[in-house]
């Protein structure tokens, strides 16, 4: 049995038509590039129209990317006040070395690391379970059963973020009384007055909201995967769990591990439930808090960028280690069928 | 072939052209703010019950065409009001004609030029007859920027049943200790504000400036040389004061989040004992009465005082709030936006502000107008109070020096009187100097 599923794995992955037959000219092609006879009129045409159909939004994108972006470096290197705009002075990396040496930035690094970590992980076994569900529910409830699982992810972050705080909040809400039976609830726990539990509550609301969004990629992962695989497993007597290990997630490791890209990066830009429940207060301070306060509370446009910068930075190293240490292929995941 | 590709391709072109067009003039669009006539004002409002809408209209109304106003709501906190404001007029928005401002931020406004300067005539006869308080949150260096247009105080609000078991006499003021040991021998919570949010720094603030201490010594420092005054034996009373309700659990388990509203609904349910809080307290609980969510035993059991003592001997210096209005440098009309100004804080239109959205008068003879002590019986101690008041630090750091206090002194039970006044005074200077992040 283990040997007949990777050989059938091989070809079904290479049984892709078209692009192969593209990406095996472009590798000839890598010294000849100036040359574009080679390319066939079809895949001119193709390249030409994929051009047209993309350049606007990319072009767009360069202007409220790219710009933001630049100037953020540039103002980054100043020591600068929106209120105090005739005392601007260049500082060089004089913010990054205050930011760098400051326990502050450190703090609130962990504490985004861990709410990441914790919720990409929580997320993803719950959102597995939901793609199983929604994949293997009869056909008469799927559809309800989808709209079902992804409302929490169609409601805006800051309504649910005051729902999920109203319902914890000490003198409105009723989550006390309710979980009373519980260890460790009474009427008297104030869930925002201490960073366990604040951050418990804000990774629990950023949970909820988006289990959804990683069950769909996951879904589609797990659409992905050919049928006659498990059925010839369930033939050779695999029990559900060795069709799952050896069968199903390893043929959606694609997908599996974009949405953890995905939510990672999502995650570790973390802002609105933490702004309405604490707004940061007693170790829930997140690095985009730490940014808003600088930039837009202080309005210290250069330190604030200096805290923007690095966080992108965060992000840019999150995708690196992704795509070149975990092989993430970003591509290999829509294609196939 | 090759020719129809090229007949497409060029007939594609101008469809793309004018796509891009398309979308770019809708990004322009949004950019633009509404068109305005030449005698419109825009007054940027914090949000309230309608007052200041409807003053706006009277007022328009009153100038026979010559301006007519229109009102555009804040954000909803004091702080948010602040960075959109401070935003707009630092990028020379046009249409910022008249502004409600919260006083503690006049400062950081006017330092820089943002506000237009306030004609000599309306500059005198808008400080008559002003409490002092408001009238030292709306000067800056001497000078009048922004007129005063209602002032806000915390006053003692407490249940007359605890403080007659507690025995205390509550014809006479009272001090932070007494209400203390008077909430712990009825275990009963005090309504205080612990959150970490600039309701620490009005606490905060009122305490060292009742102690005959203040928090900045120097105002019209630069961030490099401003010298603060926490360190000091006012600052550590206070600090022992914070630091004992939070240790011995007095202000109840809602304490570290509780800001003005959780006070209140703390203080309206059995733990309800005394609290410092502003006169929206009587409105609030009213409505509740009327709306039958309150049983109007509460709000017989009512009573009022002046802001509690640091000492018996020595008068408090309650919290100062209110609203001031300021004109932006760059507005096209900053005339016509004073005129109008002269309107709306006119004597009786603040009166009528107080009686029908609750926010105290900042002239004392807006007070005497019948209708205020018909719906707010404790007007008179608000008007005390408001004369005792002492504002927040007046300077252009405002935001860096509250933040800096928020951050040190909550939660109130992490307080500790030998070291968090001199640690909070390190903080916040060495935020001030650029040397740490806040």
């Amino acid at each position: 049995m283990t040997s007949a599923i990777p050989a059938r794995t091989t070809t079904a992955s290479s049984g892709e038509p078209g692009p192969r037959l593209d990406a095996a000219n472009e590798k000839t092609n890598g010294k000849t590039r100036k040359a574009p006879k080679q390319y066939s009129d079809r895949a001119r045409a193709e390249r030409r129209l994929g051009w047209i159909l993309a350049g606007p939004a990319f072009i767009i994108m360069l202007l409220v990317t790219l710009y933001p972006i630049l100037q953020a470096l540039y103002e980054s290197l100043f020591r600068f006040r929106l209120t105090a705009p005739s005392e601007r002075e260049f500082i060089g990396l004089g913010n990054y070395a205050v930011i760098l040496s400051d326990p502050v930035w450190w703090s609130d690094l962990w504490t985004t690391v861990l709410i990441t970590i914790v919720t990409v992980a929580v997320e993803l076994v719950l959102g597995f379970a939901l793609a199983l569900v929604m994949h293997k529910a009869l056909k008469s409830v799927r559809g309800l059963l989808r709209t079902a699982i992804l409302v929490p992810y169609g409601i805006i972050t800051v309504v649910s973020a005051f729902a999920w705080f109203y319902a914890f909040d000490i003198s409105s809400g009723y989550v006390n009384s309710w979980f009373s039976w519980l260890p460790g609830i009474d009427e008297d726990l104030n869930w925002f007055a201490q960073g366990p539990t604040a951050l418990f509550v804000i990774m629990a609301s950023e949970i909820w909201k988006t289990t959804p969004f990683i069950s769909l990629l996951l879904l589609a992962g797990l659409a992905q995967v050919p049928d006659e695989l498990s059925e010839a497993a369930k033939v050779d007597g695999a029990t559900w769990w060795e069709q799952m290990r050896k069968v199903i997630i390893p043929n959606m490791k694609a997908a599996i591990m974009v949405a953890v890209l995905f939510r990672a990066l999502d995650a570790f830009r973390i802002f609105d439930n933490v702004f309405i429940m604490t707004n940061g207060a007693y170790g829930t301070e997140v690095l985009s808090l730490l940014a808003y306060r600088q930039s837009i509370s202080r309005l210290e446009i250069g330190l604030g960028s200096a805290v923007s910068v690095l966080l992108f930075l965060c992000v840019l190293l999150i995708c690196f280690v992704a795509i070149k240490l975990f092989k993430v292929d970003l591509a290999g995941s829509q294609g196939g069928k | 072939m090759p020719t129809s590709r090229r007949t497409r391709s060029a007939r594609s072109r101008p469809k793309a052209a004018v796509l891009a067009g398309v979308l770019m003039s809708t990004l322009a669009m949004s950019g633009c703010g509404p068109a305005q006539a030449d005698n419109g004002l825009t007054w940027y409002i914090n949000p309230d019950a309608g007052g200041q809408a409807a003053i706006a209209q009277k007022c328009s109304e009153e100038s026979g065409g010559r301006y007519s106003i229109e009102t555009s709501l804040l954000p909803s906190d004091a702080a948010s009001q602040r960075e959109q404001l401070a935003r707009r007029l630092a990028a020379g928005d046009t249409s910022l004609d008249i502004m409600s401002l919260d006083p503690p931020f006049i400062p950081e406004l006017a330092e820089p030029g943002f506000l237009a300067p306030v004609p000599e005539e309306l500059a005198e006869s808008a400080s008559e007859n002003v409490v002092e308080g408001a009238l030292a949150g709306a000067t800056w260096k001497d000078e009048l920027v922004t007129v005063p247009f209602w002032a806000n105080t915390q006053i003692l609000w407490y249940r007359k049943s605890v403080a007659e078991a507690a025995g205390l006499d509550m014809t006479k003021p009272v001090t932070w200790d007494q209400i203390m040991e008077a909430a712990k021998s009825q275990e009963k919570a005090l309504g205080v504000q612990g959150a970490q949010a600039e309701s620490m720094t009005v606490w905060v603030n009122a305490l060292v400036e009742s102690a005959g201490g203040s928090i900045i010594v120097d105002p019209e420092a630069t961030a490099d040389t401003i010298e603060l005054g926490l360190d000091s034996e006012a600052g550590a009373e206070a600090a022992r004061v914070i630091s004992t309700i939070g240790k011995d659990g007095l202000g109840g388990p809602g304490l570290p989040t509780q800001d003005e509203n959780g006070s209140l609904i703390a203080f309206q349910g059995d733990s309800g004992s005394f609290m410092v809080n502003y006169p929206f307290v009587w409105p609030a609980t009213t409505a509740a009465v009327e709306a039958g969510t309150l049983d109007q035993e509460v709000l017989d059991d009512l009573g009022w005082g002046i802001f509690p003592r640091m000492t018996e001997d020595q008068e408090s210096a309650p919290p100062l709030g209110g609203i001031n209005l300021g004109v932006g440098a760059e507005s096209d009309n900053p005339e016509l936006a004073y005129e109008a100004i002269e309107c709306i804080v006119a004597v009786e239109n603040q009166s009528e502000y107080f009686v029908t959205n609750g926010n105290p008068p900042s002239n004392t003879e807006a007070y005497e107008d019948p209708r205020i002590e018909e719906s707010f019986p404790m007007a008179e101690t608000i008007r005390d109070s408001l004369q005792l008041a002492a504002p927040r630090p007046q300077t252009p750091f405002y935001n860096e020096v509250s933040t800096g206090i928020q951050q040190t002194w909550a939660p109130p039970a992490a307080v500790d009187p030998e070291s968090t006044p001199g640690s909070s005074s390190t903080f916040i200077t060495s935020v001030l100097r650029g040397e740490q992040l806040l």
